[in-house]
């Protein structure tokens, strides 16, 4: 498409006027994670820097316990939903079978639900099993919600799987097995790992399904939840903006992965 | 014993194989979803107070529901809802048209910028909001120190909560609409402004019927989430706006009246699931996923 120097120009403006306002709220809890002040006001004079919430955030056991917890979480969460993601993914997007179209969209189904409220049903279906919630019950509130999540990214992945080559090691005598695990397994692993990225990240910044579902354990956001709504405390922007930067860095690692992947396969690709 | 010899594996159609990898998903779905919701729909039936499933059934819930002003409460949630659709269409679709057409390296770098965000917890994101606009904060500061102005907080009120949805929830517009926009051929544009089409006519006749699976995907998303948003109106609202969300969880948590917040879930999954359902059936998931046709 041809575009004109203005048009670019134009747009690009928009982009980052875009991006600054959806920026703004990160700035503010940097300006305010740095001010000393117990109650924050703003402008404040350059003697009132401080880093000392960080050092604070850094040594609390508290906040430790937190990360811990949000953690345990987001591995059983990424290992779980990752295994199941692989198999859907196949369903989904390589096998021609009769209900996959129905499948297609059950997938989607929890994506478009309020996480709240299956926050709240699984709290009952929980309690109702006389299961005591804990960190682990959070995990399958989160494999649920995000399980579908890695379904379409691995799904992405499988569409574009080459078929002739596990015809290739069905005719050479390759059991389905085999082939599951030798052929499809290694081609879908790119998705498979910026799936893993996504599951960790998402179940990381989660609040709505945790709230309900950690009991006595408590995850970092509903740490920081319970924080800010009893009134100010200098310790919550410095934790969040430590979270901020634990994502960003993991982006950057997904996005490593998806520029590395893709230079692979542009290689490999004139070979066959 | 099948499996290891490749030939007889052939006698199963795909079909098998289809239902066979799919069946840890649904197990999941059995057990963490379909299950967890059943028993919110069969507690809302159950009488007002009690912890117990297995009583005799009642209407009792729904009376109270329908007696009371519940339904502010729903009509705060959906009305807020649809003006985020609606703020986010057109925010977006400028942004969306950009990425697919108009940028090159600058579109992965918009779009990563924007990603990220989806990975830190919304209330963070909002608490960012709370900095900025409470008294003292960094937009009254500022407005303090250039123009002399005093401003009070500016949070807690109607607009406050929507920019706050609106902020939270860009990104799922903004990537459906993305996908769907790049759906549009340039050919068919081109062709159209070489036929005379004005700018106006190209978008209304081209680019927004060419991009509607997009635009629906989009809204529906954002419609879905933020009708049972939680965090917006309870951290920049105050108690302004009491949204079905935070009804139902304070049913739950304070009033501990479990049956009625099961009936007022149940309430508010069929609503939604009717708008799902209703819109779900108009598209092509495989075509928006960048499959041209698979059969």
């Amino acid at each position: 498409m041809i575009v004109s120097r203005t048009q670019k120009a134009g747009f690009s403006l928009y982009a980052g006027l875009v991006l600054l306002v959806f920026y703004f709220p990160i700035l503010c809890i940097i300006v305010a994670s740095l001010s000393k002040r117990r109650f924050f006001s703003f402008p404040y004079a350059a003697e009132d820097m401080t880093l000392k919430w960080y050092a604070d955030a850094l040594q609390s056991p508290q906040v430790a316990d937190f990360v811990g917890v949000s953690l345990r979480i987001g591995a059983v969460t990424a290992v779980a939903s990752v295994a199941i993601g692989f198999f859907s993914a196949l369903a989904y997007a390589r096998y021609r079978w009769r209900g996959r179209q129905t499948f297609q969209r059950l997938v989607l189904l929890p994506l478009f639900f309020p996480q709240s409220v299956l926050g709240l049903a699984l709290l009952m279906w929980f309690n109702f099993l006389d299961l005591t919630t804990a960190w682990w019950t959070a995990a399958i509130a989160h494999t649920v919600w995000i399980a579908p999540i890695t379904t379409l990214i691995i799904s992405i992945q499988a569409y574009g799987l080459d078929e002739s080559l596990e015809e290739a090691a069905r005719d050479m005598g390759a059991s389905r097995w085999q082939i599951l695990s030798k052929i499809t397994l290694p081609l879908l692993m790119p998705g498979m790992i910026s799936a893993t990225c996504f599951a960790v990240l998402l179940s990381w910044g989660n609040f709505a399904l945790s709230l309900f579902t950690t009991g006595a354990d408590s995850a970092l956001p509903e740490w920081l939840y319970a924080r800010m709504t009893s009134g100010y405390q200098p310790m919550v922007p410095a934790v969040g903006v430590l979270n901020v930067i634990v994502a960003i860095v993991l982006v950057i690692v997904l996005f490593g992965i998806v520029r590395w992947t893709g230079r692979k396969a542009r290689r490999a690709a004139p070979s066959h | 014993m099948s499996v290891r010899t490749p030939k007889k594996t052939r006698e199963f159609g795909p079909g098998f194989f289809g239902a066979l990898a799919s069946s840890p998903f649904g197990l999941l779905m059995l057990f963490g979803f379909v299950a967890p919701l059943l028993c919110v729909v069969w507690f809302g039936f159950m009488p007002p107070k009690t912890f117990e499933l297995l009583q005799v059934p009642t209407l009792q819930n729904y009376e109270v529901i329908f007696n009371q002003t519940y339904f502010k409460s729903i009509l705060w949630s959906l009305g807020l809802a649809a003006v985020t659709v609606a703020i986010l269409l057109v925010i977006c679709y400028p942004l969306a048209f950009a990425l697919a057409k108009i940028f090159k390296g600058g579109a992965s770098f918009v779009t990563y910028a924007i990603a990220t965000s989806l990975f830190v917890s919304e209330n963070i994101r909002l608490f960012g909001w709370v900095i900025g606009f409470m008294k003292n904060g960094v937009v009254g500061g500022t407005l303090a120190k250039l123009l002399g102005v005093q401003v009070d907080s500016l949070l807690y009120n109607v607009p406050v909560i929507i920019l706050g949805m609106v902020y939270v929830y860009l990104p799922f517009m903004l990537f459906p609409l993305t996908l769907g926009v790049k759906m549009v051929p340039d050919q068919v544009r081109e062709a159209a402004f070489d036929l005379g089409a004005n700018r106006w006519q190209v978008f209304k006749k081209i680019d927004l019927p060419l991009s509607m699976p997009g635009v629906l995907i989009g809204s529906l998303l954002v419609f879905v989430l933020s009708v049972g948003a939680i965090s917006e109106a309870k951290i920049l609202g105050g108690q302004k706006v009491v949204t079905i969300a935070s009804d139902i969880e304070s049913e739950f948590t304070y009033a501990q009246n479990w049956p009625l917040g099961s009936a007022l879930s149940t309430l508010f999954i069929a609503l939604t699931a009717i708008v799902v359902f209703f819109a779900l059936g108009r598209f092509d998931l495989e075509k928006l996923l960048g499959k041209k046709s698979n059969e």
